[in-house]
């Protein structure tokens, strides 16, 4: 088991390093950081001073080097835009991001699992239909058109909820339910698929023919059966908790570290775009790693498979 | 004469993981171990035993499919080889085999008699699609199947149609050596013996050899001119289908044949329960691989591997039996 | 003899969406207390339908009329409740393949002890002690270490062997055996049906054996009822199924299996196949594909009516009672035993 684990971690640390270099790459090939900070107007000398400053005259190549021998040493590079250290800037923006995250994670589950559930339980009723309309409707949709239309009902028609920023707790709440009810779309298609497949398994009969009501059948036999595929979607979401909200904070203007991602992009400060993608790189592998730890709890025959695979 | 396909001493081991200690450890699947047979022209052997015991595998390994770990296949004097070079394909223009999922051998979006066509198209290729055609429904019609069903698909038959469209498939070409694996296990009875008799009045008619594999004793009887039963990737008793059947003389193969009930013997056949499962091909237990289960164990059966031997063509792999028969020649002086 | 299970006239109609596919068309059988049963018939003949619906295991999709009374007790329309606390209790079932049967996240402990707790209220070590007896009733050496195993740590004879094991928790009066042994090898399917027939012995328990193969049945049962297209068309005791069988699908299935005794003769195969549930013929279903038919089989429906000497032999044929005379005028193809050579 620990060695598993040790080589998934290595595997993603290579994943991670190929995110880090193919953006390094584009941001150096599309567009020059000393035009965008200091402006098209500014002196030469200037452009010079600060080419030389952040080492953006050396050839890439050395360029590239050096960056990943910082990382090694525990330095991350400061941000071009005000030179304060690029792991405190995305760092102050963490706990916002989460805070809109975390709520909307926890209305994506608790929409989407027993939505998926119930459609499963009642298949092809009008119920089941409705839900499975709002389902493809939920995650065709992009959120950012989700996100606007939530906005113009209740923010500029009711004027309930405020449309932007990050004042009140009230800021937060029509993006953490614009993510929720996407989130909540995906899971309950996931989780009716999955408990249909399992709810076709010889073992749920053989648990009504013990004598079991339905009911129990379906807590004790189906829901930890169907657990086992939903936990992946799941896991995805949790390892998208820091990312995942790029669109979302830019529509309603909350200052999260998805925002920041915007910015730092069109700026080409380099060194926070590298940040956010190396903490995107690690909770997505974090979160994997979790998933695939919950999966040998929940399924014992992986347990075994996994040895006999020699993984 | 020399024999149609020969088969020497093969053997295909597997690498696996199994649980134990602490990351599991390293093992050897023992899928077949060293079996030898001939096949000669126009004869059916049928290969029978329980699942695990290799004989899909030996299948397998006789098309060429998988590679050999040891051992050699010869196919009319020519090595077989899991090579697929020229040597390969022009072979398999006279070995073909028949399968027991017949969905999975059979191409869902061809139709019947494209499907039954295909080997034209790829060992005939100046052969025009009419002509195929042609030769595709004389086909069909020596397997009993209706001209009407040329336009259909797979899926839209039953299972014993789509077992026929397979052999017309495989027969092709005119094939000296069919391997037949489960052909009928799929099938309700009815149509298990429609069938059967297919192949067997094919066989009358175009003379082709065949390995004829199955876990069902009475269907393996009724179909062969050898027989071969196996245990743990070994044949155990070899000869012909009225002297293993009636005179079975392995305790394994009089296992097998006790356990199985039909309508005849119901109620007066002599009961042989085994004990147990048959060990895991992973864990093949040293000396006799059958000695686990054995009632006639002896200690010499946990030491030394029984060899095949007899007289005439009835071969047995027993310790057991073995001694008995020198003995018995010692005990009549 | 007192009747354990009587089932009378029951029919099961599919919903398809568009219509409804009636699946069994009016079976009627009894199960003496203590009996044991064969059902045989080939795939889609209704023999594991007749048993999913007596236990209300078909779901809301499947419309079910006529009777089954279980000691009394009437099954057809009672509550979801009243038959739970019949299912596993006074009736069990078993099932074909015994490895996808069990679940697969549950311990082998935690699954029978379920059992017990839904049946005789077990809990704790009073229903760990039980579930260990129950194991090693069945044959399942070192019961302590299995509670804690999976079904997929296990063969596919040991899951079954659980699987009897768990229909024993409940005590029942009646076991139903779909198809026990066809996922299983020659030797395993041996060592069940010995199990099987040992419990049943034992416990006085009426057992339902359905299966495919003829030899299964003959081998286990006292009395067998063949089906066809949703209708039961011969019952007998076994006897007299294998050595007067009647019905001319029953002789046919009969003349379709190989054998391993006696002289090799070519296969007696019949013609065609099983037609769909939806495509059933106005007459005798089996008409079509029988070689004794006559234009009257093409429109009349036969009943199952008593035939012959021996008592209980019913045969759903117009054309029986000729067809009894026909082979008793025919030595040489009378009855499998006077063909038999001494062994």
């Amino acid at each position: 088991m620990l060695r598993y684990a040790l080589l998934r971690i290595a595997r993603a640390l290579v994943t991670v390093s190929l995110i880090v270099s193919i953006a390094f790459v584009i941001l150096r090939l599309s567009g020059d950081p000393a035009i965008i900070i200091l402006g098209p107007e500014a002196p030469p000398e200037a452009f010079k001073a600060f080419r030389h400053a952040w080492g953006l005259d050396q050839p890439i190549w050395v360029q590239y080097l050096k960056y990943f021998n910082a990382i090694f040493h525990g330095d991350l590079g400061n941000s071009m835009r005000d030179g304060r250290s690029a792991l405190e800037v995305v760092g102050e923006r963490i706990p916002l991001t989460l805070a809109i995250t975390i709520p909307a994670l926890f209305l994506k589950v608790l929409i989407g699992l027993p939505a998926g559930v119930y459609a499963a339980l009642h298949r092809n009723t009008a119920i089941d239909r409705l839900i499975m309309t709002l389902s493809v409707f939920g995650f065709t949709v992009p959120s950012f058109v989700l996100g606007l239309v939530l906005a113009m009902i209740f923010a500029v028609k009711l004027g309930w909820l405020p449309s932007g920023g990050s004042d009140t707790w009230l800021h937060a709440v029509l993006p953490i339910f614009t993510m929720g009810m996407i989130g909540a779309a995906v899971i309950a298609r996931f989780t009716r698929s999955a408990m249909l497949e399992v709810l076709g398994q010889p073992y749920i009969r053989t648990a009504s023919a013990k004598g079991l009501v339905w009911r129990d059948v379906v807590v004790a036999h189906a829901l930890p059966n169907a657990a086992i595929p939903t936990l992946t979607i799941v896991g995805f979401m949790v390892g998208s908790l820091v990312a995942g909200a790029v669109v979302v904070e830019s529509v309603f203007s909350w200052p999260g570290v998805g925002r920041l991602l915007v910015t730092a992009v069109a700026n080409r400060d380099l060194a926070v775009v590298q940040v956010i993608l190396l903490f995107v790189g690690f909770t997505m592998v974090l979160a994997n790693l979790i998933v695939d730890l919950l999966y040998g709890w929940v399924d014992p025959r992986l347990r075994t498979k996994r040895l006999q695979a020699g993984t | 004469m020399r024999p149609l396909l020969s088969v020497r001493d093969i053997k295909r081991h597997y690498q696996v993981r199994v649980p134990g200690g602490f990351f599991g450890r390293d093992a050897l699947l023992k899928a077949v171990d060293g079996l030898t047979f001939d096949i000669k022209r126009g004869e059916t052997l049928g290969l029978v035993g329980e699942s695990g015991c290799g004989k899909s595998t030996t299948a397998r390994l006789v098309m060429g499919h998988i590679p050999l770990t040891a051992g050699s296949v010869a196919f009319d004097g020519q090595p077989v080889t899991a090579r697929h070079d020229s040597d390969w394909r022009a072979m398999r223009r006279r070995m073909q085999m028949v399968y027991q999922d017949t969905l999975g051998a059979l191409d869902r979006r061809l139709t019947i008699s494209d499907q039954i066509g295909e080997p034209f198209a790829i060992h005939e290729p100046l052969m025009t699609a009419r002509q195929r055609h042609e030769r595709a429904l004389s086909l069909m019609d020596s397997v009993g199947l209706r001209a009407d069903m040329a336009g259909r698909f797979p899926h839209e038959l039953s299972g014993g149609q789509r077992q026929r469209v397979v052999i017309a498939r495989a027969l092709a070409l005119s094939p000296d050596l069919l391997v037949c694996d489960e052909p009928v296990s799929a099938l309700d009875v009815s149509i298990q013996a429609q069938v059967l008799n297919l192949l067997d009045d094919l066989r009358e008619q175009t003379g082709f050899a065949a390995l004829f594999i199955s876990h069902d004793l009475k269907v393996v009887r009724q179909m062969s001119d050898r027989v071969a039963v196996m245990y743990l990737g070994k044949i155990v008793e070899t000869g012909a289908p009225e002297a293993v059947f009636k005179r079975a003389q392995h305790p394994y193969t009089k296992a097998l044949i006790s356990a199985i009930p039909t309508p005849r013997n119901r109620g007066r056949r002599e009961r042989i329960v085994l004990e147990g499962d048959p060990p895991s091909p992973v864990d093949v237990p040293p000396g006799c691989a059958f000695h686990t289960r054995c009632p006639l164990a002896m200690a010499q059966c946990r030491l030394d591997t029984p060899l095949l031997s007899g007289d005439g063509d009835h071969l047995v792999a027993c310790h057991a039996i073995h001694q008995t028969a020198q003995s018995a020649p010692l005990a009549a002086e | 003899m007192e009747t354990q299970l009587s089932i009378r006239d029951l029919t099961v109609d599919f919903d398809q969406g568009r219509q409804f596919v009636r699946a069994l068309h009016g079976v009627s059988l009894d199960i003496a207390v203590g009996e044991t049963i064969g059902v045989v018939g080939e795939s889609g003949c209704g023999k594991s339908i007749t048993w999913l619906a007596a236990l209300g295991l078909l779901g809301k999709r499947a419309t079910l009329s006529g009777s089954v009374k279980l000691a009394g007790t009437e099954l057809i329309g009672a509550s979801e409740k009243q038959l739970s606390s019949l299912r596993g209790g006074k009736i069990a079932m078993i099932f074909q393949d015994p490895s996808s049967s069990l679940n697969p996240v549950h311990r082998i402990g935690h699954q029978l002890g379920e059992s017990l707790r839904l049946h005789r209220g077990m809990m704790g070590e009073q229903a760990s002690a039980e579930t260990m007896r129950l194991l090693d009733r069945v044959g399942i050496a070192n019961a302590r270490q299995r509670l804690n195993e999976y079904p997929h740590e296990m063969s596919g004879g040991m899951n079954q062997r659980i699987m009897i094991a768990m229909a024993l928790a409940g005590e029942p009066d009646i076991l139903i055996a779909d198809e026990p042994t066809t996922a299983l090898d020659a030797t395993i399917q041996a060592q069940i049906l010995d199990l099987l027939r040992e419990l049943s012995r034992e416990n006085g328990m009426a057992l339902v054996l359905i299966s495919h193969d003829l030899g299964v049945v003959a081998d286990m049962a006292e009395r067998v009822a063949v089906m066809y297209c949703g209708r039961v068309i011969e019952t007998a005791r076994t006897d007299a199924i294998f050595d007067n069988p009647t019905h001319p699908y029953t002789r046919g299935l009969i003349a379709a299996l190989p054998d391993l005794e006696g002289p090799k003769r070519r296969l007696a195969s019949i013609p065609g196949t099983v037609p769909p549930p939806d495509q059933l013929p106005p007459g005798c279903s089996f008409a079509p594909r029988c070689t004794h038919a006559t234009p009257l089989c093409d429109v009349a429906l036969p009943a199952l009516l008593p035939v012959g000497p021996a008592a209980g032999h019913s045969v759903a044929c117009i054309h029986s009672g000729p067809l009894r005379v026909e082979k008793s005028k025919a030595p040489a193809r009378q009855s499998l035993t006077a063909e038999l050579e001494p062994a």
